[in-house]
């Protein structure tokens, strides 16, 4: 071997143990999902798990979870190092909150934090995040008017200390919860998940004859930081803005993105976006900068892991009490319908500077609903009635890319999963009708908008229901990009015909169904250009109908007609 | 099992079809080029080379039992045939939503895999069962018939029929098979109900779907190969193996032959389960590292791992998610994309990466000679000495280490300022690492601590990378079969005749209903029994019985064994005791008042493994072979000193090169041990046992391999 053969082979052995610790975290995180309770977590993945080293700076985060909680798990640790102290820290300790300010951004999130020990040394900490069900209060809706309604607040405290777990700070939880049981055993395996990933890295230690993490950590973050910046170097630097408006509760808001590429790094602040919503629509700044990081990073350095150095370059700022920087005591429970809109926000200021590259504007906001379930009260109930609450995750359409055509019922920019029909009709006495592809929903153009889906839904026989809905774009669409047309709105309506709100809580009487159709993407250049072997193909499968295929891509009813023919033969065309 | 003595084992792959026969103890095997056409021909041709081998006709074969990847290739190539499905209105697309999810967060222009079927193949009926199995809306003949009567002249030959909560009540979707019967006579039909009865319709519906898909070509490919068969003097049963790792008839293959996929893994865990016997290990690693992709597997007491839902046809790098969910009682195995072809780059974070990318067997790898330019874990291994460039494949590919050592430099060491040699470790320590990773992931999802574990290796490049895993990995001994290169046609020959059914049905430990569970847990024993009778008639059956439990509120369930007391005289208290204790060791604490539930039942019959007769294992006493000039007490008159030679190896877990001892593994005798560093050289492969190992030869041909003391 040459000469600095023992830099080569640190080199080696870094690099194997930067591998490892990713799958340290990965294994934390299939920990949870494997002990959670919650369905958030367990079926649709709402979580996350990283590992820190002794101030706190993030090395690896599992990739398994949601991006809602990049940035902000990348800072929570910091947090807890500066309330507890590293003196009031011992082996067996066990950290808990869930403020949405230093934790991920509504009381439902409970971060755990654990201090690792090696050899009685502090080497590190663990800390994971998941979404839990309920954290009682008015229950998970848009509905309070300020966070102190939205349920229990835990401050940055410990949960165990030096393994003997805090039997009053669980007695509270248990007295303020709708799901007690639920709720303590969703915190036991975020503890569980930490104690998995301490024992691997112990093992990871030994192996390795580590007495602490400065060497791997200066390795991981130096090499992210390189590549990171050599991304963003490569771009000229560039300042654009752009905009997007989109239902909100009360009235509708205005999101606004200023992007400055600046040498070795980007800025992307929201100064001019509308101010605090009445309703817990608002969101804290790390859950801005996690959507706005996440949307940026997809873009520019989408295989650079996420770690302090990686993410330290995207700096995100807005305005105080504007909507994305919402403060103290502002209700915040459903940050997730704003926050998930940001990336089609950031992607009309970037598509300016990066054209070709990002996506229209997509359905964004997952199109998640909650039923509270109960007897019928106007009139006699059967005597095998019962209560019980039902959480749904669903998904609109994407928006186009510059070569490929938008996803049908997708999530993004979120990570979550649905959950199967015949699963949820298993947790509450509730019927799913329908849930499959919204013909025509998806925006027109050279790369259509993925489709957006029908779903509807009603209570078993003797029941009656809450429906808590947390739905955006009814009134502003999707919007296409160099010349694609708008996907399709969100409806939502009962099977009366009554209108119903994209948001809040509302009461559907017993023999009611709520109908949804979810929204499409939009489109990605214009559907002059479309190559007509698609428009062919999405007549057959029926993503569009003959009307579109005729009024947007030109297509003359001979045609149309002779490709419904041999759809109907079964054709694959 | 049948009397004759004389079995034939084929195993279809990719590249290979491997044949296998089986003369009372003795062995002769040969692999000939899969012939993707006709893929009988390749038995044909491979069962006549046996035969000549062994000096017997093909009318003297007593049993064959065949595996093969064309189910698993006609899902991947989309090769199936004109298929229909018939759901229920409202639900047309769960087979294309999939969980509408991404499976890679970061990547924009994700593409998600097309399903099987196009929408306009996919046709609703009016009617709808509910979580509780009762009818919301009855299912009318009139409907069904008139659905049939508009798609009846479509030409399809295949239906496939998934109704929402059919898995609880069947009615609907039979009902659809009487009419289909009545009315569309020759296609084929598959019911989710039988061929997937369990909860989660995108899994249930997905899995019906490729049955149908898969039948008309592998009902055709199987009644040709019976045909063939006969022509050639061939009179005797011919039965296929199964991913669940068990044998079942070619007529129930016919009828469920998604149950064929990934039955050449299934026959390597079974290989392994076998050797394990020999040496009565009940912890065992199985590691199977081919050209391309690798597969590890646990087995305890003997047999594999089982799991009821898998993946197959991943189309983005291996990645969890990317593929298609089939849920059919499978050999539970990791595979990922780790071979000698898998090539390697500097990403982003210079940092090495390698696979899934393959070199194949057209460039190859660089040191082919084919016009490979880039570095595969192949390529790092010659540089390293692990692979002798005279001796590779028994000597019939030159390799050129010169090749390797450019494409090392040109792509691994000018960017992160290595020679060849650092460079070749570090692919070899990240493939290695990718692999250690892989096991100990799927170790802790079980549960399970590898310290205790031995590791079995087979397949053409696992024994080049066994030594250095066991080190990574903490496993104290590595066994290395004779035969090691068809392993998995080995493995059906020791498979028993075995089928599992299994079905959905809720239950709390709180409402608990020891009637109903021992109807249900009776039913599916008499289903699955009645597979296995089908193969053979007289056999001892044995009916193993499992639960699937968790907390109520959790998504994941833990398979709890029952006993057959335990399953047909059934009680909470037990069920509790055996769940809790299962959860314990898998996460360190139950969690105190909460209820518990059992979402599915499963019953697999099975005829008994055969006894294995036990390997007396050597320690080894000997004399070392190579390093001693001495002869060893096992072989008298050999002097290895006559063919001591050495070459130079890099040891990665001392970080330099050293003098490695080459040995010929056909010259080394029974009890006789090697000190390593040295490598051990045969025709498919060359066993590397790093300065921490030593190996001994056992009597059956074993290379047993060992940390030193």
């Amino acid at each position: 071997m040459s000469n600095g053969t023992a830099n080569q082979a640190s080199t080696v052995a870094y690099q194997v143990m930067w591998n490892r610790l990713i799958s340290v975290v990965e294994e934390q995180a299939q920990a949870l999902i494997r002990t959670a309770f919650s369905t958030s977590v367990r079926e649709a993945g709402d979580l996350s798990a990283g590992v820190y080293d002794t101030q706190g700076r993030m090395l690896a985060q599992a990739v398994t979870g949601t991006p809602g909680h990049v940035n902000a798990m990348a800072d929570a640790v910091g947090h807890f190092i500066r309330r507890i102290g590293y003196e009031n820290m011992f082996e067996g300790d066990v950290y808990i909150t869930n403020d949405p300010w230093e934790g991920t951004g509504h009381l439902h999130d409970i971060t755990v934090v654990t201090p690792s020990f090696h050899n009685g040394k502090h080497v590190g900490f663990f800390g994971c995040t998941a979404h839990i069900v309920d954290i009682g209060g008015r229950g998970f809706g848009a509905d309070a008017n300020s966070i102190y309604e939205e349920g229990l607040y835990i401050p940055i405290m410990k949960f165990a200390e030096r393994g003997e777990f805090d039997k009053t700070l669980q007695m509270i939880i248990r007295g303020n919860v709708r799901e007690p049981d639920q709720a303590m055993g969703d915190m036991y395996a975020l503890a569980t998940c930490n104690e998995v990933g301490h024992h691997r890295l112990v093992e990871m230690m030994e192996e390795f004859g580590l007495e602490n993490l400065s060497g791997i950590a200066a390795f991981i973050l130096e090499n992210s930081h390189i590549a990171t910046v050599e991304r963003i170097a490569a771009l000229n630097n560039a300042e654009a803005d752009g905009e997007m408006r989109i239902d909100g509760y009360s009235k509708p808001i205005d999101l606004k993105v200023h992007l400055e590429i600046k040498d070795d790094h980007i800025l992307c602040d929201f100064a001019g976006t509308s101010g605090l919503d009445k309703k817990g629509i608002n969101v804290p700044l790390v859950y801005t900068q996690a959507y706005a990081c996440y949307a940026l990073k997809c873009a520019i350095a989408p295989e650079i892991p996420n770690n302090a150095a990686s993410l330290a370059p995207f700096k995100i700022t807005a305005p105080e009490n504007s909507i994305v920087n919402a403060l103290h005591p502002a209700p915040v429970a459903l940050r997730h319908v704003i926050g998930h809109m940001l990336p089609d926000a950031v992607y009309n200021a970037l598509d300016k500077i990066l054209p070709n590259t990002v996506p229209a504007e997509g359905a964004g906001t997952l199109c998640n609903f909650q039923v509270s379930v109960r007897p019928r009260t106007d009139e006699q109930a059967p005597p095998e009635a019962v209560r019980a609450e039902v959480l749904t995750f669903n998904s609109g359409g994407s928006g186009a890319r510059p070569s490929v055509d938008g996803m049908n019922a997708t999530a993004f920019p979120s990570g979550v999963m649905t959950m199967p029909v015949e699963a949820t009709e298993h947790t509450g006495p509730v019927i799913i009708w329908r849930k499959e592809l919204r013909e025509d929903s998806g925006g027109s153009g050279k790369l259509r908008g993925g489709l957006g889906q029908h779903m509807e839904i009603s209570a078993r026989e003797g029941h009656e229901f809450d429906f808590s809905a947390m739905l955006d774009r009814v009134d502003h669409p999707a919007h296409g990009r160099q010349g694609g047309q708008s996907g399709a709105p969100t409806v939502i309506k009962r099977s009366d015909g009554s209108i119903m709100k994209g948001k809040g809580k509302q009461f559907v009487p017993h023999g009611q169904r709520v109908i949804m159709a979810f929204p499409g993407g939009g489109g990605y250049g214009e559907a002059s250009e479309r190559d007509p072997e698609l428009v062919k193909r999405d007549l057959a499968r029926g993503y569009i109908s003959s009307t579109t295929a005729k009024r947007d891509y030109g297509f003359s009813d001979q045609e149309i007609a002779a490709i419904v023919e041999a759809a109907q033969r079964g054709e694959s065309i | 099992m049948t009397q004759s003595s004389i079995r034939m084992g084929v195993d279809i792959g990719g590249t290979f079809t491997d044949v296998v026969l089986e003369v009372g103890e003795e062995q002769f095997s040969t692999k000939v080029l899969t012939t993707y056409a006709a893929p009988e021909n390749a038995i044909i041709d491979g069962m006549q080379q046996v035969c000549q081998l062994a000096d017997v006709q093909p009318s003297d074969i007593g049993q064959i039992i065949h595996g093969t990847t064309l189910a698993t290739n006609a899902l991947i190539e989309r090769r199936g045939a004109k298929t229909a499905l018939i759901t229920t209105q409202g639900f047309r697309d769960v087979i294309e939503m999939r969980t509408e999810s991404r499976f890679e967060q970061y990547d924009l222009n994700l593409t998600i895999p097309e399903p099987l079927l196009p929408r306009q193949q996919r046709f609703i009926l009016n009617e709808r069962v509910d979580a509780q199995g009762n009818a919301l809306i009855p299912l009318a003949r009139e409907d069904v018939e008139a659905l049939i009567d508009s798609i009846k002249d479509a030409g399809y030959e295949s239906i496939a029929v998934g109704l929402l909560h059919s898995y609880l009540n069947p009615a609907h979707e039979q009902l659809v098979r009487e009419v289909l019967a009545d009315k569309m006579p020759d296609a084929m039909v598959s019911l989710s109900c039988e061929v997937s009865p369990q909860m989660r319709e995108y899994e249930r519906f997905n899995t019906v779907v490729a049955n149908a898909y898969i039948k008309p070509l592998m009902k055709s490919y199987l009644g040709r190969l019976e045909g063939q068969l006969k022509q050639q003097g061939v009179d005797c049963s011919i039965f296929l193996m199964h991913s669940g790792g068990g044998i079942i008839s070619i007529e129930s293959a016919a009828e469920f032959p998604v149950r064929l996929v990934e039955s050449g893994p299934a026959g390597g865990a079974v290989f392994a389960a076998n050797i394990a016997a020999r040496y009565g290990l009940d912890k065992v690693l199985s590691f199977d590292m081919g050209g391309t992709t690798a597969k590890i597997c646990l087995i305890k007491n003997q047999t594999p791992k089982t799991s009821r839902v898998f993946e197959v046809a991943r189309t983005y790098r291996f990645k969890k998610g990317s593929g298609m969910p089939i849920s059919i009682p499978v050999i539970d195995m990791v595979e990922i994309g780790a071979g000698g072809g898998s090539l390697a780059h500097v990403d982003a974070m210079r940092q090495i990466r390698v696979g899934p990318e393959s070199a194949g067997s057209e460039p190859g790898p660089a040191c082919y000679g084919r016009g490979g330019e880039r570095p595969a874990v192949t390529d790092a291994d010659l540089v390293l000495g692990k692979l002798d460039p005279d001796n590779f494949a028994g000597g019939s590919i030159q390799l050129h280490t010169d090749n390797s050592k450019a494409a090392l430099e040109t792509v691994l060491g000018n960017t992160l300022d290595m020679d060849a040699l650092t460079a070749a470790y570090g692919l070899a320590e990240v493939v290695d690492e990718n692999m250690a990773n892989a096991a100990r992931v799927h170790a802790v999802e079980n549960g399970e601590d590898l310290a205790d574990y031995t590791m079995i290796a087979f397949g053409g490049a696992a024994p080049l990378h066994a030594g250095r895993l066991c080190e990574k990995l903490g496993v104290d001994r590595l066994l290395v079969p004779a035969g090691a290169g068809v392993g998995s046609a080995i493995g059906f020959l020791r498979a028993p005749f075995s089928f599992e059914a299994n079905r959905s049905v809720y239950m709390r430990l709180s409402d608990f209903q020891p009637n109903v569970i021992r109807q249900l847990l009776t039913d599916l024993e008499t289903e699955a029994t009645k597979f296995v009778r089908s193969c053979d008639a007289d056999a001892e059956i044995i009916s193993e019985y499992k639960a699937y439990m968790r907390y109520s509120g959790q998504g994941w369930e833990l398979p709890i064994a029952l006993n057959k007391a335990q399953a047909l005289d059934p009680d909470a208290t037990v069920f509790r005791q055996l769940f809790e204790a299962d959860y314990i060791s898998l996460f360190g604490r139950a969690v105190e008042g909460m209820d518990i539930e059992i979402t599915v039942w499963a019953v697999n019959a099975t005829t008994p493994t055969e006894l294995v007769e036990p390997v007396e294992v050597l320690t080894g006493s000997g004399e070392a072979a190579g390093n001693k000039t001495d002869v060893s007490p096992a072989s008298a008159e050999m002097s290895l000193a006559e063919k001591k030679r050495t070459r130079t190896l890099f040891d990665p877990a001392l970080g330099n090169s050293v003098e490695a001892t080459v040995v010929l593994r056909h010259d080394l005798q029974d009890g006789q041990l090697v000190e390593g560093p040295a490598v051990i050289t045969e025709d498919e492969t060359t066993i590397v046992l790093p300065s921490s190992r030593q190996a001994i030869r056992q009597s059956d041909g074993c290379i047993d391999v060992r940390t030193k003391s």
